[in-house]
């Protein structure tokens, strides 16, 4: 039997882990919604600063002194140069290393070292790629360069290839390994043509989201591609990017300067949301 | 009628095998190569500085490119104290999104809402960084930095913590600047440990009664939190190593007399992403180049311990089941 006393106390301690829950769950809402906060804010100012800024000439026009009327064109052509040398220069290597991960070697010590070594690579701070670019490519030549900013752009498209490829292609099941091996392919043919077509739209979400991560870049490209005011495909000068030039105009006083920069920042914001949202839709329709 | 097979022309393989296990080794290889090519070359460039000034660089908050004076203390502390505040808003933030998206929300809800936190992270960093100059800082300075000041004046300690010029740059916007953008890893992070729990062990709790808030302190938390510290650390390592954002609304001022949160200030990536350009060569550029090294030095220990605490929990996980 239960004395009302002893009820009473029971029914207030429930009460009050009720009211525990009930508090830690308005906590974990409005987490949320800070969290959301956060990305409808930029998102709108982007949209709506960059709106403001951008307009035909910002397409064609060469990137302006102060004050003048101008574009980011150079700025446009330069950023997709780069990255588009970076992405044909890391995706080989990143999907034959992975490779090497996923078939080759799944667990000798060679392959977790370079597991361990991708993982890190994979968050190391970009500016230190920046560096170790300068110190090896910029520093030697004398001259800061296009080449150099392909190059640490693709050092950092490496590791996001690596990782997705890996993980790609061990979801392949290992009884469309087997039966092409029945038939008597030799492995690169099992590999090239069965496993890694198998997961192709994974390899291939990969090098978009890296494709996102350099588009939007500038670390890498301050003290390696740096910046031009003109137009240039020579990979031997130093070229503009759409980053940098933002860098430089959001920094400084003139306000045609700043407009342009949000107007890179919009398409900027525009080609990585975008690129990634294409990304996701790939992934969704294999799944 | 049959037709002969084919002659074995296909036949191509031990050669071609061969070349192609070796063209993918050395890929592999080769990202390990990159570590070692980094770490070496960084010391190289830095090696006159450390010559020169040793361990006493880590110590010294003198940066004097004129008389060739270099410490780095300044920018140590700025990326310290940056990283900290933005640990202290992102954690429980981030806390309280894996909780919601694990156990509250409806499960319709669940991947457009975590989709949406994911993008939080892959908006540029330079987006973050002109937001955080032209828009969030004029923001801040008016409505939280100016009625703290009025607040917290002539109360002791926390009265110096607000004190300074309130124009919404310095260590406390960069450091809420980088919680927004390290919140989207750490609770990916969360979620995805907190989903390995096993459905089994919440269930008993519920069953015996157990609130949401529980069943996540007292089941969830405890058999996840190697994955929960990994998680912190992954978005330390992020937030330390982050450069664009923070140079926008750091200020870049090479000082540190005051406890001041609203004091412009200077961090390592932001040090290095304004002045290296434009070093001479010798000891200024090897001291940047010091930097860069005691930047990676410290990501790479943090992203060590985060995955080693990572793997652990995988491994426990695999023992239970």
């Amino acid at each position: 039997m239960m004395s009302a006393e002893m009820k009473q106390m029971r029914a207030a301690k429930f009460a009050q882990r009720n009211r525990l829950n009930y508090v830690a769950t308005v906590l974990a809402l409005s987490a949320m919604a800070f969290g959301l906060f956060w990305l409808f804010w930029i998102l709108i100012e982007t949209v709506r600063l960059g709106i403001g800024g951008l307009s035909y000439a910002t397409l064609t026009e060469m990137t302006p002194p102060p004050n003048e009327e101008g574009g980011l064109a150079n700025a446009i052509y330069g950023s997709a140069l780069m990255v588009g040398l970076a992405t044909l220069v890391g995706t080989p290597i990143g999907v034959m290393a992975g490779i090497y991960l996923a078939e080759f070697d799944r667990t000798g010590w060679l392959a977790n070292v370079t597991r361990f070594v991708n993982d890190i690579l994979l968050s190391a701070p970009s500016i230190v790629i920046g560096l170790f670019i300068y110190a090896i490519a910029v520093n030697p030549l004398k001259t800061f360069s296009a080449a150099a900013g392909v190059l640490a752009l693709a050092l950092i498209v490496i590791p996001v290839v690596i990782r997705t490829t890996e993980n790609m292609l061990q979801l392949v099941p290992a009884g469309l390994r087997e039966a092409a091996y029945a038939l008597g392919a030799p492995k690169w043919k099992v590999i090239l043509s069965i496993t890694l077509k198998a997961a192709r739209a994974g390899v291939i979400t990969g090098v978009l989201l890296a494709v996102a991560r350099i588009a939007g870049e500038t670390a890498p490209l301050l003290f390696t591609a740096l910046s031009n005011q003109f137009w240039t495909s020579s990979l031997g000068q130093p070229m503009a990017s759409l980053p940098v030039t933002i860098f430089k105009f959001a920094m400084s006083p003139y306000e045609n300067w700043q407009k342009l920069a949000w107007a890179g920042v919009f398409l900027i914001t525009l080609a990585v949301l975008g690129l990634n949202i294409v990304a996701r839709v790939l992934t969704r329709q294999k799944t | 009628m049959n037709s002969a097979p084919p002659r074995q022309t296909a036949r191509s393989g031990p050669l071609v095998d061969q070349i192609f296990g070796w063209v993918a080794k050395s890929c592999a290889v080769l990202t390990l190569g990159l570590l070692i090519a980094i770490l070496a070359s960084l010391t190289l460039s830095a090696w006159p500085a450390i010559e020169r000034f040793g361990f006493s660089f880590l110590t010294s908050t003198v940066w004097d490119p004129v008389k060739e004076e270099f410490g780095g203390l300044v920018m140590i502390y700025g990326t310290v104290a940056t990283s900290l505040i933005a640990l202290v808003i992102a954690v429980p933030v981030s806390f309280g999104i894996a909780l919601f998206l694990t156990e509250l929300s409806p499960a319709w809800l669940r991947r457009p809402l975590g989709t949406a936190i994911e993008l939080l992270a892959a908006v540029p960093s330079i987006v973050y960084g002109m937001w955080g100059l032209l828009v969030f800082g004029p923001v801040l300075a008016e409505y939280v930095q100016t009625p703290l000041q009025s607040a917290f004046d002539g109360v002791p300690y926390l009265g110096a913590l607000v004190s300074g010029p309130p124009v919404g740059i310095g260590l406390l916007s960069a450091g809420i600047i980088l919680a927004i953008m390290i919140i989207p890893f750490i609770a990916a992070v969360m979620r995805d440990v907190f989903e390995v729990t096993p459905p089994l062990l919440k269930e008993s709790a519920y069953g015996l009664g157990a609130t949401t808030w529980e069943v996540v302190t007292k089941v969830v938390l405890p058999y996840t939190k190697t994955g929960v510290i990994g998680g912190i650390m992954l978005g330390l390592g992020r937030a330390i190593g982050e450069t664009m954002a923070v140079t926008f609304v750091i200020g870049n001022f090479n000082q540190l007399d005051s406890l001041s949160l609203f004091q412009a200030a200077n961090s390592i990536t932001s040090a290095l992403a304004n002045e290296f350009a434009e070093a001479g060569e010798g000891l200024h550029q090897g001291a940047l180049m010091y930097l860069g090294l005691v930047l990676f030095f410290i990501t790479f220990v943090i992203l060590t311990l985060s995955k080693l605490l990572l793997s652990q929990l995988r491994k426990s996980e695999g023992a239970t089941t």
